[in-house]
């Protein structure tokens, strides 16, 4: 019984760090641009798919094919700001979030092109039998993914605290035309933006892989439950996405636990709704979603 | 220094300058008075980069800067403080100085100094430096706008009504600081609608009516003028214009 539960608690924080990751980022984005990127959970699957592809046809040893399936995730990334988004820079905001979805439905049907119909699997990061504590098992590459986002989420809040150019994001983000005026380029911190965020998706995709496998259509799934976690935790908290992320995944594990596996993809629209009717300005948020 | 030629800007079909020239010289205060909607904004944000001018020309250290972006403008030398103070209200205080500075980021040694600078002459900034600019008073952001602008170490100083919406005892506090900074032989050109006192600290005027220039000459002669007095500081103008 109890260990049941903890079972439950080590997989649930292990998807949870996932979806903290996505809802990572859509904050980035849209904390510089005010745009919700539905094509984040794309970039999650593409992050996946490059990894089996580097690591598969290509050969690459793993931490390799992680590096390049993230650099190449943030290539399209940075293609899409500058081909489509920067192009369009005159829309509202509502229209740019159209065009986001515009840009996952083609990213989707490309992979799909690419890799197939079929889910691509991964080795895992290393190798041996998943770690007993107690009766708990723990698969070595849950403390592969808690590790890497935990990393990923250091790095970031340095980034965005002591760098000039984090900084300058978040300037940008706060009042673009004020930072024009301090000669800071909004363009290109829109730019990293994108790129940032659709590395960060990449990184979740690849670790992820070898639990789940990952296939062209995962994307969109991945996405809508990130977007949760964001939204819960307050659309540009980082902290939030956080927390969020790991009610997200430890509601669904304990309602796929003690429910039945077949709840667990509403949990995360349920906490969505909730959200959105009690505290539309996330468990973190800032109040701006309400005004 | 600074050259403006028959400058014509537009908003969609609104024509809001209707060819605008002016000039101002190293060390002086220059002064652009006029009534709401004049397009006194709109002048400076055409300076600026922010705004593209449709014809003329603007001239800075002479090196043409009509149509260049804010970006490009400020690493010219032009700083602006805009309209309504626009600080990045969600970040700290001390992050705004920084951001004033980001041109100079590759010098860190001189950002710091010259924030120290700021920190010295300002103490209220030191004293916030760590709280969040929005919960700043508006005399006190206005304040920061001003160290944030003169963090970019501009050639010239464009101060777009520093005094809107704030009380007359914190107006008085912000002329000072005006004052002083010409004492300090700064390049100022001021917008304001709170005429007397702005005629009063500059050596010329300009008055912009309906995207025209309509007037210019001397600050003390512009305030004895006859349309001045009867248009800006007749009857019509306030108690709490006088700084
Ligand atoms: N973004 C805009 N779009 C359309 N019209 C504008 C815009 N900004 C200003 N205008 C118009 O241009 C004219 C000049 O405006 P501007 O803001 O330059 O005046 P101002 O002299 O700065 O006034 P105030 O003293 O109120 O600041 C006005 O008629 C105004 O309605
Ligand atoms: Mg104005």
């Amino acid at each position: 019984m109890t260990t049941d539960f903890f079972q439950y608690i080590v997989s649930g924080l292990t998807i949870g760090a996932i979806y903290a990751m996505v809802a990572i980022g859509y904050n980035i984005i849209y904390s510089v641009t005010e745009i919700i990127n539905f094509a984040q959970g794309e970039f999650v699957m593409l992050g996946g798919l490059f990894a089996v592809f580097f690591a598969g046809p290509l050969h690459f040893p793993l931490y390799l094919a992680f590096v390049c399936a993230v650099g190449m995730t943030g290539l399209v990334g940075m293609a899409m700001d500058r081909f489509v988004i920067g192009r369009a820079r005159n829309a509202s905001v509502m229209s740019l979030i159209i065009i986001t979805l515009a840009v996952s439905i083609i990213l989707k049907g490309g992979a799909m092109l690419w890799w197939g119909k079929d889910p691509h699997s991964l080795a895992a990061f290393s190798t041996g039998g998943p770690i007993r504590l107690g009766g708990v098992a723990i698969q070595p590459q849950a403390l592969w993914i808690i590790g890497i986002c935990a990393l990923i989420i250091i790095a970031l809040t340095l980034f965005f605290r002591k760098s000039i150019y984090g900084q300058a994001m978040l300037a940008c983000a706060n009042n673009p035309d004020a930072a024009r005026l301090a000669g800071i380029p909004v363009k290109y911190m829109v730019l990293l933006s994108f790129v940032l965020s659709a590395m960060i998706g990449a990184a979740a995709g690849v670790i992820i892989t070898p639990v789940s496998m990952m296939e062209y259509d995962r994307g969109a799934l991945l996405g809508i439950k990130g977007f949760g976690a964001a939204v819960l935790g307050g659309l540009g908290q980082f902290f939030g996405a956080l927390v969020a992320g790991a009610i997200l995944g430890l509601a669904e594990s304990f309602c796929a636990g003690y429910l039945s596996s077949g709840y667990k993809d509403a949990v995360a629209l349920v906490l969505l709704l909730l959200a959105l009717f009690l505290k539309p300005e996330g468990l973190f948020g800032s109040g701006e979603a309400r005004s | 220094m600074l050259v403006v030629k028959s400058v014509h800007t537009y908003y969609g079909n609104i024509h809001a300058l209707k060819g605008v020239s002016l000039h101002v010289r190293k060390g002086e205060i220059v002064t652009l008075v006029g009534a709401n909607g004049a397009g006194k904004s709109t002048l400076v944000n055409t300076i600026c980069g922010m705004a593209k001018p449709s014809r003329g020309s603007i001239e800075f250290n002479d090196r043409a800067i009509e149509g260049l972006p804010p970006e490009t403008i400020v690493r010219r030398g032009i700083a602006l403080v805009p309209e309504g103070r626009q600080i990045f209200s969600a970040m700290s205080v001390e992050a705004n100085l920084l951001m004033g500075g980001y041109i100079h980021r590759k010098n860190p040694g001189q950002v710091r100094e010259d924030m120290d600078r700021f920190y010295g002459i300002f103490p209220i900034l030191k004293q916030r430096k760590g709280q969040l600019a929005g919960t700043l008073s508006g005399g006190e952001q206005q304040m920061l706008a001003i160290s944030r602008a003169l963090m970019s170490r501009p050639d010239l100083l464009v101060l777009d009504e520093p005094s809107m919406g704030l009380a007359p005892l914190v107006t008085r506090e912000i002329f000072a600081i005006i004052r002083e900074l010409k004492e300090q032989g700064r390049t100022i050109l001021l917008i304001e609608q709170n005429a007397r006192a702005a005629l009063k600290v500059a050596d010329r005027g300009y008055v912009l009516e309906i995207g025209k220039v309509i007037l210019e000459g001397e600050g003390p002669e512009l305030l004895e003028h006859r349309e001045v007095k009867r248009a800006y500081l007749g009857k019509g103008a306030k108690q709490i214009w006088e700084a």
